[in-house]
Formats: structure tokens, C-alpha cells, sequence
């Protein structure tokens, strides 16, 4: 892979909460379909880490590249920008509750992305029909299940168009027997070539897609390297997963 | 009819009208700066925070009777001359607002955080955050209460008589006085008054049904 192929780029990512440091200098370096995912114990700082990938939570220093081009975090407008091409979704969803599946999805591609009814519209019904929501667009939140508001969430960050998208443990707060549809969406989007950082204690997910797993403990990166091997005995990883294991009684 | 009877309905009608030309721009005024100064007191700068902050404080905290006092008859000691309607009004959308603003501004902190975050990650301005994803929530949040204020004000709005706007009350305690039969008289304009409040709760009613979303309240 050559430089070119680099879209997203952080350096020393630092943050700490009331003195206590939450993370310690976490670097990530992400080529174009690239799926990377966090692991380790809560409290290690990924949902901290992701948030501080597009900065909802501002980091107290770090460096960021989108393809190559620094970003000031620092400048609004760049901030707003580089926001739309790096993608969340989050564990609770964060649907928009007074807005139906359709406007929660066509509502950035208008504001932010100045697009006129029509055209949003059509994007909204193309994304919704890609995570299997054809028949859904009109019903608010309240009126759908888990799996459904969080399929609602992946259309509306895929319908910006992102270069990459963070996942921070999209299926946890899910029924276990809803957990499969998001997966099922989640895989179809590692299929096309989405780049992907996620953290999930899901272990079939980590297995199968990860191109490298990232353990993180107590804000740093204590283990990296492809399932292959970090998932062999001996190593933190794998000791971690057969905890997830042997509470899932899922098959690794 | 009695002439006596007469010439109160024609006295209380006249007023009903005055009482109607006070409620509905002070309700209406009222709502806005409470809605305006709400949403500063949760999402301004420090500065406008605290202005709107102490304007709550002032307003909520001292009688209506003083700020109407105020404003008709120590004005005109500082060169302002308001007439008795305009001082009225002023009056009653300034302490209206002040207790919309709170209505607003718990309806503004009941809202939850992660949807504003679902927003910035869209690329949403914090402006535009706020005022596509939380204000339009937050205003249904917040009606029964406003809708409450707005009941007070229907009531309150008899203290214009005291600043010599001649409106419901102000024209039946004149005749009453001429009359001597106060209880009559005190007795129809409370139902006048009960019949203003039913009207307002059928159109508070009709607007909460018209701007319901499921997952809001019941249903």
C-alpha cells in the first residue's frame, strides 16, 4: 500500500477527565478500506478514543490527517467539514426523536449539505432500502425496535457520503436476538470497501473482519496486530476474548 | 331583561373586549421572550446568560402590581410616558416571559445530550444543533406549561384595572360601586373569565394534538 492510500491519520491523542488521564497518546493510521477494531476491558478508554476521533470530545492534544491534509480542530468551520466525512454511530443510536426514520436521514443531507427536497429525499430512500428499511421511512423512533433505530442511524451516516465511519459497540445496547440484523448490515458495508474503526465486544465481528486489532488498557495501546496473530494463546487479546467467550458461549 | 342586567353586559362586554386586546399580544409577546430568553439562559455565552438570568430573577421576584406601578406611574419621573394599554401590556409580557423562560429552559435540559451529539457528528453547527434537533423538541416539551402561564395571564390580566386600562374587571368594579351589588356582579365576571380559560385550554388542547409525534407524552 502506498502513502496515498492513508485517509485518516491521528497522532498522541491525549485526554484527560478532572486530572485523571482517560487517554496516553494513542496513534491510528488508517488505509482506504481498512477495518480496524477496539478491544479491551471498559474504562480503557475507546468510546473516549472514537468520540476523540471526530472530536465531540476535544482532545488536550493530537494531530489529525484526513487523507493526508492536516485538520485544525481548532477552526469551526474545518472541524463541521471534516465531521461530515468521518461518520458515527453510536451504542444508543442518537436518532433524532421528533423526526421520522426518512427526516432523520435527509435532515443533514439539506442543512449541511444544502441539498434541495427532491434530491434528499431520493438519497434517504436509497440508503434506508441498503440497510433493509424501505417499508419504515415514515414511523418516528418510539415506533421502531433497536436493531431497526440502529439501521436507521447507519443510512443516515452512510447517506453523507464518509470516507470513514467510527462505530463505538453498535450492537451492545441491543436485544441478543437483534444483534444479528445490525451485524448482517455491518458486514454488507465491509464488503463494499467501507473503512471502519469500531469498538465491539462482538467476538464473531473481531474474528472476521478486523484487519488488525487494537487492545487498549487504561488509555494506551497495549497489543496490536491481525486476528491471526493476536488471537493465539498468550497474548492479552486472546486471553480477553476467551472471557467474552465463555460469557457468550459464542464460538471464536 | 333588567336595565340593571343590561347595562352590565354591555359594561362587561366592552371590557371583554379590552381584556381580549391585553391577553393575546401580551400571551403572544410573552411566549417569545420566554422561548428567546429560555433558550439563552441554557445555550448563550456566559454574558447573555447571566442578563437573561437576572431578568428572570427580577421579574419572577417581585410582585406584577410593582412592575406595573413601575412602569406607569415612576416612569413618567424618567421622561417615559406610557399609556395605561401600553404600560399594561409591557408589564405583562416582561413577567409572562420570565416565567416562559423557565418553562423553556427545563424543557431545553430534559432534551438528551447524545441526540446533540448525533448531530454534530453530521456536521451540524452547534446553531443549527440546536435549533433543528432540541428547540423543536424541547417546544413540544414545554406547551402544557406554557399553556399554564398562559391560563395565569387570562387571570393576572384583571390587574390592568389598576393602571386604569378599563377592561373586564375595571368595568364591572365600576359598576358594581354604582350599584352597590357587588356579588352579582363579581360573580358574572368570574364566569366571564371561566369562559376565556375554557377557550384557551380547548386551543391548547388542539395545538398540543396538532404538534404530537409519537414517543412524546402519551401515546
Amino acid at each position: 500500500m502506498t502513502r496515498q492510500d492513508t485517509i485518516l491519520r491521528v497522532e498522541n491523542i491525549t485526554k484527560s477527565f478532572n486530572g485523571n488521564p482517560i487517554l496516553r497518546g494513542v496513534d491510528l493510521t488508517l488505509r482506504k478500506g481498512e477495518i480496524k477494531i477496539l478491544v479491551g476491558p471498559s474504562g480503557g478508554g475507546k468510546s473516549t478514543f472514537l468520540q476523540c476521533l471526530n472530536c465531540l470530545i476535544s482532545p488536550d492534544s493530537g494531530q489529525f490527517w484526513l487523507e493526508e491534509r492536516p485538520v485544525d480542530i481548532f477552526s469551526k468551520k474545518e472541524l463541521y467539514r471534516y465531521r461530515q466525512q468521518v461518520g458515527m454511530i453510536f451504542q444508543d443510536f442518537n436518532l433524532f426523536d421528533h423526526l421520522t426514520a426518512m427526516d432523520n436521514v435527509t435532515l443533514a443531507l439539506r442543512k449541511v449539505k444544502k441539498m434541495d427536497k427532491k434530491a434528499a429525499l431520493a438519497r434517504a430512500i436509497v440508503e434506508l432500502s441498503q440497510v433493509g428499511l424501505e417499508d419504515k421511512t415514515r414511523l418516528y423512533p418510539a415506533e421502531l425496535s433497536g436493531g431497526q433505530k440502529q439501521r436507521v442511524a447507519i443510512a443516515r451516516a452512510l447517506a453523507m457520503d464518509p470516507k470513514v465511519l467510527l462505530l463505538d459497540e453498535p450492537t451492545s445496547a441491543l436485544d441478543p436476538d437483534l444483534t444479528g440484523e445490525v451485524i448482517d448490515v455491518i458486514r454488507n458495508l465491509a464488503k463494499k470497501g467501507m473503512t471502519m474503526v469500531m469498538a465491539t465486544h462482538q467476538i464473531s465481528l473481531i474474528r472476521t473482519l478486523a484487519d488488525e486489532i487494537l487492545f487498549m488498557e487504561a488509555g494506551v495501546v497495549v497489543e496490536k496486530g491481525s486476528p491471526k496473530t493476536l488471537l493465539v494463546p498468550g497474548t492479552r487479546s486472546q486471553g480477553f476474548c476467551d472471557k467474552l467467550n465463555s460469557l457468550s458461549g459464542e464460538g471464536i | 331583561m333588567s336595565p340593571f342586567f343590561q347595562e352590565l353586559f354591555d359594561a362587561l362586554n366592552r371590557g371583554l373586549i379590552m381584556s381580549i386586546a391585553l391577553i393575546v399580544p401580551s400571551a403572544a409577546g410573552g411566549l417569545l421572550t420566554g422561548i428567546i430568553t429560555g433558550c439563552l439562559r441554557v445555550f448563550g455565552d456566559p454574558f447573555l446568560r447571566n442578563v437573561c438570568n437576572a431578568y428572570a430573577a427580577l421579574f419572577r421576584g417581585t410582585p406584577l402590581v410593582v412592575q406595573l406601578f413601575i412602569l406607569y406611574f415612576g416612569f413618567p419621573n424618567m421622561g417615559i410616558y406610557l399609556t395605561p394599554y401600553a404600560a399594561a401590556v409591557t408589564g405583562f409580557i416582561l413577567c409572562s416571559g420570565a416565567y416562559q423562560s423557565e418553562y423553556v429552559r427545563g424543557a431545553l435540559l430534559s432534551i438528551k445530550r447524545n441526540q446533540y451529539l448525533g448531530a454534530q457528528a453530521l456536521g451540524l453547527s452547534k446553531f443549527q444543533s440546536v435549533f433543528w434537533i432540541i428547540i423543536p423538541q424541547a417546544m413540544r416539551k414545554a406547551l402544557p406549561g406554557c399553556g399554564n402561564e398562559i391560563i395565569y395571564l387570562i387571570k393576572y390580566s384583571s390587574l390592568a384595572y389598576i393602571v386604569t386600562v378599563m377592561e373586564l374587571t375595571g368595568e364591572g368594579k365600576t359598576l358594581a360601586t354604582e350599584y352597590f351589588r357587588f356579588t352579582e356582579v363579581f360573580a358574572v365576571i368570574g364566569l366571564y373569565y371561566l369562559a376565556l380559560v375554557s377557550l384557551a385550554i380547548l386551543i391548547l388542547k388542539k395545538m398540543e394534538k396538532a404538534v404530537h409525534i409519537p414517543g412524546f407524552g402519551k401515546g
